[in-house]
């Protein structure tokens, strides 16, 4: 199907599967039951998820398959989405021109970025792109404050008139995709349950599968076989007669323009841009979600970006007193106990929390939370059959 | 992984449930009443959205601790605070509207981003028909934009920036917090009283929008009554050690260093300047002085005793009705109801948060009603009094509070970390006024309230 494998195949519908189903999946309680605080089903956060998946996926083509690490790749992002918002300024409040001269400014961008910081490898080419990226973000916060807005970011305004909608004057212009606003939702009542349809959600959700399939084929490609030899030994290609650069500019590119979908994706759903977007800790932060969920995987970047966002999200707003209406049928004392134990690992504490839990992942999952999934799996199997198939087992990636 | 068991039953039910909600398209949850997020049950969930990690996290659990005060005194609980000196006696402690209230908290992280993500899911999932808190500009912007496109209330926390109510206002959005244009205009006439009309000053002004308006302010007001500005210096936000900065100024012939940095900036560029000797140096036969137009206490905190016999201004001050007396009543209500909760005396943006929160419940009160545009239209314009700051008027031409302004003075010898900084003088409202069209505030428009509906 689709010039895919059965196996993959298989794995795109699943990514489809829930793509499509997570306003319901991802919104497994009552709204009015204690539990509702866990349900993340709603249209921001959803958003996010397969935004940031998204820039996973293409961060993953980089570090997953040559293994150049990148420490500056939120500078695409954010020159995707201030190439975005200035194409609402001006032109159109239909996203789609948008996107694409988001995708097309950050290919632009990588070329230039990737052209001078690959001629390095490992720890050097990271630094350079690092400083890239800081380089970036200081000239969006001051120096370009101008086409940037600096510190206080870009946003549409009532006296923005693109040339190609009628707004009546003061009207604040709304994203939208043929006249299809963004923050158009549906809401399903079953019972206690709600779920949120929203149309910016599915439009996202669409690119994300887009992009997980085009991510699908270059994996399987001729061009993904020759990345990885990258990966393994680059002397050796050299020693074969094969140039390397071109593959791996090829291969930066490719990812720096997924980030700039998602940079174009995050302005089209929220409609401002700031430059905190390119700071080094958000270059960071995909470094982080790719090898939490398990680089060199397909789908393992996905999973590392919604359980980062989840975690920024949804475990940042449990404060004391949620906790205290949480054990409340505890004695006194020991009510106060048992929340001054939890508190600091939610809240505010998220950070502290996610840090543990990437440390154990990288300490006894080294192929990120996929490895986890797969040793579940074969203890599952290996009970089931009775004989150990340790030649089957995946080998991690890094 | 999930698994799907598909029956007909479920399966005819959870189509015949998806047709029916995609038969009616519908933005948030406005479907109901007409506007976002109507507060259906007996209580009414109010979103503060605070920075509880990053630079600002100090100011953050202040505005939050001002927040839950705030909430307890909305429902009747405590002691009532400055309920019991406002001038307006719509609210009785019953909640809103007799709707009790809650609230959720998030974290802005200072970054706009994550104030944004923090704040759509107060109004999308927790349903908050009111936003309020943070201690940056660049996320005050940011989050006013998003509320007034959902169709929500912002009340804006510690924000300085002339641009919140200038070029970025929004229907939707109240700051009562003081302004640049503000510091500059209550600063002036007191440095002309203090140092002379004839000086020249150094600025060196922080790399952002803060900054910049900031530094505006300062120029202007205080070259109208003879001051000259020597030179304007923009440090990055990042510079920890401004001693590169500093050592030009006392060649360069100004005899007065402004120091347009706030939090950590401030507090780095200060130390350098005291250790670089500035304050015992002479200039043109005249003592070398240092002016930081924004204070607070928690970087005077920071600075430790370098502080001492600088000029700044401030919004408010906890010890204001004690020295000034009886027009600044609402203060020690104020403080003393925090000090009995927590064991410390409030922090400015403690006080703007606490005031923003009991102006919107009072404006709803008053109103008889939730939706955005009542709430705006009972705030535009509105007079008020005994809320810490003397009589105040919220301007319905660009939604900025106007009231005194507070110059204080780093203390020589402080008696304990509360009490960091004296209060020099109070610049009037009518001094620190100016035309909702003034240049400083010029580009932007208000635009109409949005519902949401």
């Amino acid at each position: 199907m689709l010039g895919l494998r059965k196996k993959d195949a298989g794995l795109l519908l699943l990514v489809t599967v829930l793509t499509v189903m997570a306003p319901v999946l991802l919104n497994p309680f009552p709204v009015d039951s204690a539990m509702a605080q866990f349900n993340a089903g709603y249209p921001d956060l959803m958003q996010r998820f397969v935004i940031f998946g998204i820039f996973a996926i293409g961060f993953n083509i980089l570090f997953g398959l040559t293994g150049y690490l990148s420490f500056g790749h939120a500078a695409f992002l954010g020159v995707g989405s201030y190439a975005t918002i200035w194409m609402m300024k001006l032109l159109t409040l239909n996203i789609l021109p948008g996107i694409f001269m988001a995708i097309v400014f950050a290919a632009l961008f990588a070329v230039m970025v990737g052209y001078i910081s690959l001629r390095r490898s490992g720890i050097y080419f990271s630094i350079l792109t690092l400083a890239f990226a800081q380089m970036s973000y200081a000239l969006a916060y001051s120096v370009l404050t101008p086409i940037t807005g600096g510190e206080t970011g870009l946003q549409i305004k009532p006296t923005d008139t693109p040339l190609l909608a009628n707004l009546e004057p003061g009207e604040i212009g709304r994203a939208s995709l043929f006249g299809l606003e963004m923050s158009q939702s549906s809401i399903i009542r079953m019972g206690g349950w709600e779920f949120t349809l929203n149309v910016g959600y599915y439009v996202c959700a669409m690119a994300m599968i887009l992009a997980f399939y085009m991510a699908i084929r270059i994996f399987r490609s001729p061009f993904g076989m020759m990345l990885r030899a990258v990966k393994s030994n680059q002397n050796r290609m050299y020693y074969t007669g094969l140039n390397a650069r071109p593959y791996t500019l090829a291969a930066f590119v490719i990812s720096g323009m997924y980030a700039g979908l998602a940079g174009g994706l995050m302005v089209a759903m929220d409609t401002q841009v700031g430059p905190e977007r390119m700071f080094w800790t958000a270059s960071g932060e995909v470094v982080l979600m790719t090898i939490l969920g398990g680089a060199g995987t397909l789908i393992g970047p996905v999973l590392g970006a919604g359980m980062i966002k989840y975690m920024e999200n949804i475990v940042s707003k449990i404060n004391d007193q949620i906790l205290h209406t949480w054990f409340a049928f505890l004695p006194d004392g020991l009510e106060d106990a048992v929340v001054a134990m939890i508190y600091p690992f939610v809240g505010k504490g998220w950070h502290l929390t996610l840090g543990l839990m990437f440390m154990a992942v990288v300490i006894f999952l080294p192929g990120g939370l996929l490895e986890g999934g797969d040793r579940i799996r074969n203890a599952f199997r290996r009970k089931r059959t009775g004989k150990e198939d340790t030649a089957k087992q995946r080998t991690p990636a890094e | 992984m999930s698994r799907f068991n598909l029956t007909r039953r479920g399966l005819i039910k959870t189509s015949a449930g998806a047709a029916a909600g995609l038969s009616l398209p519908t933005y948030l949850r406005a479907q109901d009443s007409g506007f976002t997020n109507a507060p259906t049950g007996d209580t009414v969930t109010l979103g503060f959205n605070v920075p509880q990690s990053g630079p600002y996290a100090d100011e953050g659990a202040d505005e939050l601790r001002a927040f839950e005060l705030a909430v307890e005194h909305l429902n009747g609980e405590g002691d009532g605070g400055m309920l019991q000196t406002f001038s307006s006696q719509a609210l009785e402690g019953t909640g809103i509207l007799g709707k009790r209230v809650e609230f959720v908290t998030g974290d802005t992280q200072t970054k706009s981003d994550a104030a944004r993500a923090s704040a759509r899911s107060m109004i999308e999932k927790d349903g908050a028909i009111m936003v309020s808190g943070g201690s940056s500009s660049g996320v005050a912007v940011a989050v006013q934009a998003l509320c007034q496109e959902a169709g929500i209330i912002f009340m804006a926390g510690l924000t300085h920036s002339n641009d919140t109510t200038g070029k970025d206002r929004k229907a939707n959005g109240f700051r009562h917090f003081f302004n640049s244009y503000m510091s500059g205009a209550a600063l002036a006439p007191i440095l002309i009283d203090q140092y002379g009309a004839d000086r020249k000053a150094y600025h060196l002004t922080a790399d952002y929008n803060w900054g910049y308006t900031t530094e505006e302010a300062m120029v202007s007001s205080t070259e109208a009554l003879g001051w000259e500005t020597v030179n304007s210096v923009k440090t990055p936000l990042t510079q920890t050690d401004f001693s590169s900065y500093i050592a030009p100024v006392l060649n360069s012939g100004a005899d007065v260093l402004v120091l347009n940095h706030y939090g950590g900036n401030m507090v780095n560029s200060l130390t350098n300047a005291v250790q670089f000797g500035l304050r015992e140096a002479e200039a043109n036969g005249k003592q070398f002085e240092i002016v930081v137009p924004l204070y607070s206490e928690l970087m005077a905190r920071g600075a430790g005793e370098n502080i001492a016999g600088i000029l700044g201004s401030q919004n408010w001050d906890w010890k204001l009705e004690n020295q000034l007396g009886e027009r600044y009543i609402g203060t020690n209500a104020f403080v003393q109801s925090f000090g009995e909760k927590y064991g410390f005396p409030p922090s400015q943006a403690a006080h703007t948060c606490y005031v923003q929160t009991l102006l919107y419940a009072d404006a709803v009160a008053r109103a008889g009603s939730f939706q955005p545009c009542a709430v705006v239209e009972a705030l535009e314009g509105f007079e008020f009094d005994g809320l810490g700051n003397g009589p105040t008027l919220y301007r319905a031409e660009d939604h900025q509070c106007f009231k005194d302004v507070v110059v204080v003075r780093g203390k020589e010898n402080p008696e304990n970390e509360f009490d960091l900084v004296e209060i020099v003088e109070v610049t009037p409202t009518d001094q620190v006024t100016y035309e909702p069209d003034h240049p400083q505030f010029a580009g932007g428009s208000l635009g109409s309230c949005n519902n949401g509906a």
